[in-house]
């Protein structure tokens, strides 16, 4: 079976973003790029299936500007065997796009499963993977934190609030990734080396017949309000002085 | 005309009872001006549809009571939104990982783009939301004639009670299979739920272990009453469930006490609990960047400090 696994260009995990002056956005110029991190851990996750000899081959795809072919070399250096990068004009392409253009992608493709991580650390919007199993009308399995494929099926544990549960889903399905269903690999140079001669194949979004304009227009980006540190005190007895004035004990 | 439509608000519940999650996403969802329908969906619910009629504001709930219901899936749970999506002009939830899971699915199969972890409404069509763990705000207008939203509760004040609004069955939504429940483990606990806890103390990677945790951590939470929260840190290492992560991909909290211990304060936990009205933090490192949001800081070992703040708690409290 084929595995699809969507990744994206983000900000670095470790950055710490800048708001732009005119509050039309935030600073993207000369930062760290990364691929998003629970990106990593569905690639990971991916690449375990097939080394377990329950996948055949491992697809990685992104949606994105110049230089999203950065991110799909780094799947590839991870061990994903091919990629696709669907070419747009602008970054920021919205979740429900992503998942019209994923569900054009998988039509030609066939995958069984589609690992995404649960939300992009750009925009923390946590609906990709939802929408687009929405859109194949598959089963959907979100905060992944263990898969066990079986025949025709895969069980998932999920991190839920309050504990875990566990769901089995008929494939084809779509899964996503939380934190700590697995710690993602590091590329070897070999792998870099020989990554860069794996195939990316370039689609557009007009080829796919999905329009990519935005439903949300942003309006302004700001700053959020900051706190300021307090004071600091020399007691526990202090502490609750304190605490008790506040009204908060 | 779409902006007449009332509003449909999907209750956080778990049958027995409502979370109280649901009241705080009733006052964003009242703040789109129009009536509030709340929609029950479980198996064996009706207790918790009761709850959500005696919530003020409230026009109407719908009950959706059946096995296809039970453990609440996204699957079936999505289909019933999006048959009763036309009748609406906003589907709203709060960002549980229920409403998380679930309206998604419904925005995209009815074309629209949601907007996720709405932190105030500005008007039925603009809204503001945190990006980049909170670091960013966003204000964004929906162009989408049915708006889809999810709710960052910590940001709303919890609607009152003392309203009894009618309860209508709805009929089953067309079955939508694929995923099948295996089980579930859910830790019972005398503690106040994590997202709507008034204090909460949280521990680090400080603790060095599951054992401390349990033994600095949970007294401290218990002689306050308060839920227990942890960083990733301390979750990562094992010192404490997935679900007590506070946290940009954990939970938001606002509580109106929030007490770090050896928490050294990574944006993403920040962006989990910034919004906090008190904030205290104990860590034997006078730069983490942790005190640079606390009210109140001690500077110290935690292990001589959360005990005599034991002792100094109960002595207040005789």
């Amino acid at each position: 079976m084929k595995i699809l696994v969507p990744v994206k260009r983000v900000v670095d995990y470790n950055v710490k973003i800048r708001v732009k002056a005119d509050g039309s956005g935030v600073e993207l110029a000369n930062i760290k790029m990364s691929m998003n991190p629970f990106d990593e851990i569905a690639v990971e996750e991916a690449l375990r299936l097939k080394e377990a000899g329950k996948a055949s081959e491992v697809i990685a795809v992104s949606i994105g500007p110049v230089k999203t072919d950065e991110t799909i070399r780094t799947a590839l250096a991870m061990g994903a065997d091919r990629g696709i990068w669907v070419k747009t004009e602008e970054a920021g392409i919205e979740p429900l796009t992503v998942a019209k253009l994923l569900k054009a992608i998988i039509a030609a493709e066939g995958p069984s499963l589609v690992i995404l991580g649960k939300q992009a650390i750009d925009d923390d919007c946590n609906q990709t993977g939802q929408m687009l199993a929405a859109l194949l009308g598959w089963p959907q399995a979100t905060f992944a934190s263990k898969i066990v494929v079986g025949e025709g099926t895969v069980d998932v544990t999920r991190e839920i609030d309050g504990g875990l549960q566990t769901l089995r889903l008929a494939l084809p399905a779509v899964l996503t990734t939380d934190l700590r269903l697995n710690e993602p690999r590091y590329a070897s140079l070999p792998n870099i080396m020989k990554a860069k001669k794996k195939p990316i194949e370039e689609k557009s979004a007009a080829e796919l017949g999905v329009d990519v304009a935005p439903r949300l227009e942003i309006l302004s980006t700001s700053e959020p309000s900051g706190r300021t540190g307090g004071i600091k005190l020399a007691s526990a007895a202090e502490l609750v002085a304190h605490l008790k004035t506040a009204g908060v004990l | 005309m779409a902006d007449t439509l009332p509003t449909l608000l999907l209750a956080e519940h778990d049958d027995a009872s409502l979370n109280p999650v649901t009241a705080r996403a009733l006052t964003a969802a009242l703040a789109l001006g129009a009536p509030v329908h709340v929609l029950v969906a479980g198996e064996n619910a009706q207790a918790a549809a009761q709850a959500a009629a005696r919530l003020d504001g409230v026009a109407e709930v719908l009950l959706a009571d059946g096995p296809a219901y039970a453990h609440r899936l996204a699957e079936p749970v999505a289909a019933l939104g999006v048959a009763l999506a036309p009748a609406y002009g906003a589907l709203v939830a709060p960002s549980t990982a229920f409403g998380k899971s679930v309206m998604p699915r419904i925005a995209a199969l009815i074309d629209v783009m949601q907007v996720s972890d709405v932190i105030a409404v500005i008007a039925p069509d603009t809204f503001d939301r945190p990006i980049y763990a909170g670091n960013a705000l966003q204000r964004v207008r929906a162009t989408d004639a049915t708006k889809v939203l999810t709710i960052r509760t910590a940001s709303f004040a919890a609607a009152g009670e003392g309203n009894a609004a009618p309860i209508r069955a709805v009929a089953d939504a067309a079955p939508a299979g694929g995923a099948s429940f295996l089980g579930e483990e859910i830790a019972a606990s005398a503690r106040p739920d994590l997202s709507a806890a008034r204090i909460i103390v949280s521990g680090g990677r400080a603790l060095g272990s599951a054992e401390n945790f349990h033994a600095i951590v949970e007294p401290l939470a218990d002689a306050l009453g308060a839920a227990v929260g942890a960083s990733r840190a301390a979750v990562d290492a094992g010192y404490a469930p997935n679900d007590w992560q506070v946290g940009q991909t954990g939970k938001v909290v606002a509580p109106d006490l929030y007490v770090a211990l050896g928490i050294s304060g990574a944006i993403q936990h920040l962006a989990g609990m910034k919004d906090s009205k008190v904030i205290v933090a104990i860590n034997k490192d006078e730069d983490a960047p942790i005190f640079q949001v606390a009210d109140y800081g001690l500077v110290g070992d935690l292990f001589e400090i959360v005990p005599a703040l034991q002792a100094e708690i109960a002595k207040a409290k005789a």
